[in-house]
């Protein structure tokens, strides 16, 4: 096994009665991609939550590359390399598709607000050509003066993505990134996706499609009422048959 | 539509440096060129400027921004009684003491948003208001407001020539800083505070505080701590409203808590709404013509209005007399509740929202008429 970069340890997280995470360990080998799948409702969306620092886990702990993520804020996490793409996308619709990407390329270099005003205001060039260079990457060139806010929804994703990819992340989480896509452009986001690999960049995926799942994943776990209940290969995975109870007679797989 | 470039920000700090120095002559034909109103207009024009600063690029909605226009104008009269009637250190000292204050204000308002945070700048700014009435008469003489007197020391200036036979009044090196000389000290500050905004707007600074207002969930799993610049927006639309109110102290100086009520405050919200929120010129516009008319209305009284409705039978005279009596003179603030109203709900842009609407129906309608399709994205500046 490789180098582990991010490790969550018996992450517990209660909402009143309802038990979303229950124990969770989870370890994320580095440069691989890791899906996690299962059920609507098994607490999918609630553990990249707990990465990220939106919900503090009533247990446990999450440790990013030795740092402890767990009780951290959802801005210092991403200062120290982690992304996410939402489930429902978060854009800045008011602003172009440019200003869009422009925006996480300068938090990348000023967002801790060191008081680096010079660099704030000057080098903007720097910052443009990067996102630029991001946008044709995913395809978003010709729209780029367009308002966010008026890109479909697979667009959005798309930009959303980008947003994330201009800060060139240690770990990229992703959140149902192909949903509401249409083929085609499921398709093209798988290519990205694999490409982006090359570049060695750690990813988790949450994805209800298994046609992205069994193209991109080096592993899978499954999640099912906030535990883990199968973990592997793709292909053992598949053939697991706790897993193909969990989606009601597996016809999905 | 066109992306802002350059060239057009030249063009536009131009145009508006012209309107600007040019406005006693322009502005004549109104009836609006008489330098106590053009004072006002550039003075509340850097206010509301200032606060859309805030306001337009961040969204958030401060009550409380009297309170800087006040700390502005007291710091300036001080500045008159203890140093010296140069105007300089006055409009100085008016500007840094507001931006301290807004540091403090700033600070403790901004760890809540939306709702919350305006509630806790009309809090500091109505607890200011009180204080100044009470405890802190020794520094702001209570009700009757801080005036300069003979005896002020005045240090920098006594120690240069004898003091002169009576009040002193307000100078620029020796220029009386009253009538036009006054105004066009002004609108200098004006000019220099549009084109500080003009710079904020197209800046990556401009660009975070408009990525907050846009979606604040998206900016801090970008990375951004977004409090710090939150906070540097607030201090300088605060330092705006510290210079506008020692402007008010240069232009007449005399300074009073009433400057720091809530009615100052929502003025100036009305003022930026008016004209349009997040638009460069539209604050300015929104603070000349509600200034403007407050101006005209307010002069009227019902003798006035009988000697226009005179045409009109008694009976019917009296009646229109006293309804539109409601609207002039001190019920002037019905006429801008109910012109705020129509604003908000048919032109929640504001009034640079308007004319951009009807540039565009000419500009599609010429596009049409020479075949050019006009169902194509349009870019938003
Ligand atoms: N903030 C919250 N407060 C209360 N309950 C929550 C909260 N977030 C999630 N839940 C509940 O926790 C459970 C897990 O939700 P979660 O969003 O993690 O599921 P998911 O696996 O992402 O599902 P889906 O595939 O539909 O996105 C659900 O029952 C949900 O209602
Ligand atoms: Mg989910």
């Amino acid at each position: 096994m490789g180098k582990i970069i991010l490790d969550v340890s018996d992450v517990q997280m209660r909402f009143g009665g309802l038990m979303a995470l229950s124990d969770i360990n989870l370890q994320i080998e580095e440069g691989k991609t890791h899906a996690i799948i299962g059920p609507n409702g098994a607490g999918k969306s609630t553990l990249l939550n707990v990465c990220v620092g939106r919900l503090q886990p009533n247990h446990g702990t999450v440790m990013f590359e030795g740092t402890t993520l767990t009780g951290k804020t959802p801005y210092e996490i991403n200062q120290v390399g982690v992304a996410r793409v939402f489930q429902t996308p978060e854009i800045f619709p008011e602003l172009t598709i440019l200003q869009n990407v422009m925006v996480p390329a300068f938090a990348k270099r000023d967002g801790t607000f060191r008081f680096n005003a010079g660099g704030s205001l000057f080098g903007e060039r720097q910052i443009r050509e990067e996102a630029e260079h991001v946008l044709e990457d995913l395809g978003l060139t010709e729209q780029r003066h367009h308002v966010a806010g008026s890109l479909s929804r697979g667009d959005k994703r798309r930009l959303e993505l980008a947003m994330c990819l201009v800060q060139h992340p240690r770990l990229l989480l992703l959140d149902e990134p192909t949903a509401g896509m249409s083929r085609a452009d499921t398709n093209r986001t798988i290519e990205i996706l694999k490409r982006i690999k090359e570049r060695g960049m750690t990813k988790v995926i949450i994805e209800h499609d298994m046609h992205v799942v069994f193209s991109l994943a080096d592993k899978i776990s499954v999640l099912a009422q906030g535990r883990i209940i199968a973990e592997g290969a793709p292909d053992d995975v598949r053939g697991n048959p706790k897993v193909q109870e969990a989606y009601l007679g597996g016809a999905h797989l | 539509m066109s992306i802002p470039s350059p060239r057009n920000d030249w063009i536009l700090m131009a145009v508006f440096t012209a309107a600007v120095l040019a406005m006693p002559v322009w502005l004549a034909p109104i009836g609006a060129a008489y330098p106590d109103l053009l004072q006002k207009f550039a003075i509340f024009g850097i206010f509301a400027i200032g606060f859309n600063i805030l306001f337009g690029l961040t969204g958030y909605l401060s009550f409380g921004h009297a309170a800087f226009l006040g700390v502005g104008s007291y710091a300036a009269v001080w500045s008159f009684k203890l140093l010296t009637m140069n105007v300089l250190p006055a409009v100085l000292f008016g500007t840094v003491l507001a931006g301290l204050f807004a540091v403090l204000i700033g600070f403790v308002s901004l760890r809540r948003s939306g709702i919350y945070f305006s509630i806790l700048t009309l809090a500091f700014a109505q607890m200011s208001y009180n204080l100044a009435y009470s405890v802190l008469t020794p520094i702001t003489n209570g009700e009757t407001g801080l005036q300069l007197t003979l005896q002020d020391p005045r240090v920098i200036d006594n120690a240069i020539s004898a003091p002169g036979e009576g009040l002193p009044w307000t100078e620029l090196f020796g220029i009386k800083m009253s009538g036009y000389p006054g105004f066009y000290f002004c609108a200098v500050m004006l000019i220099i505070a549009f084109f500080i905004s003009l710079r904020i707007f197209r800046s990556p600074f401009g660009m975070m505080l408009l990525a907050i207002k846009s979606n604040q969930t998206r900016m801090s799993y970008t990375g951004f701590n977004t409090r710090p610049y939150l906070l540097v927006a607030f201090v300088i639309s605060g330092m705006y409203a510290g210079l506008a109110g020692s402007l008010l102290a240069v232009t007449d100086p005399l300074a009073g808590a009433e400057r720091m009520q809530w009615t100052a405050s929502g003025e100036v919200v009305l003022m930026t709404i008016l004209g349009g929120v997040g638009t460069l010129v539209g604050p300015m516009l929104g603070a000349g013509i509600i200034k403007y008319f407050e101006n005209i209305f307010s002069a009227y009284n019902d003798q006035i209005l009988h000697g226009i409705f005179a045409a009109l039978p008694d009976g019917i005279e009296a009646v229109v007399v006293a309804v539109t009596g409601l609207f002039v003179g001190e019920g002037w603030h019905l006429t801008l509740g109910a012109l705020f109203m129509i604003i908000v709900i048919f032109l929640p842009g504001g009034l640079v929202e308007g004319a951009r609407r009807i540039k565009s129906f000419f500009v599609r309608r010429s596009l049409r008429r020479h075949g050019i399709r006009t169902d194509q994205p349009v870019t938003r500046v």
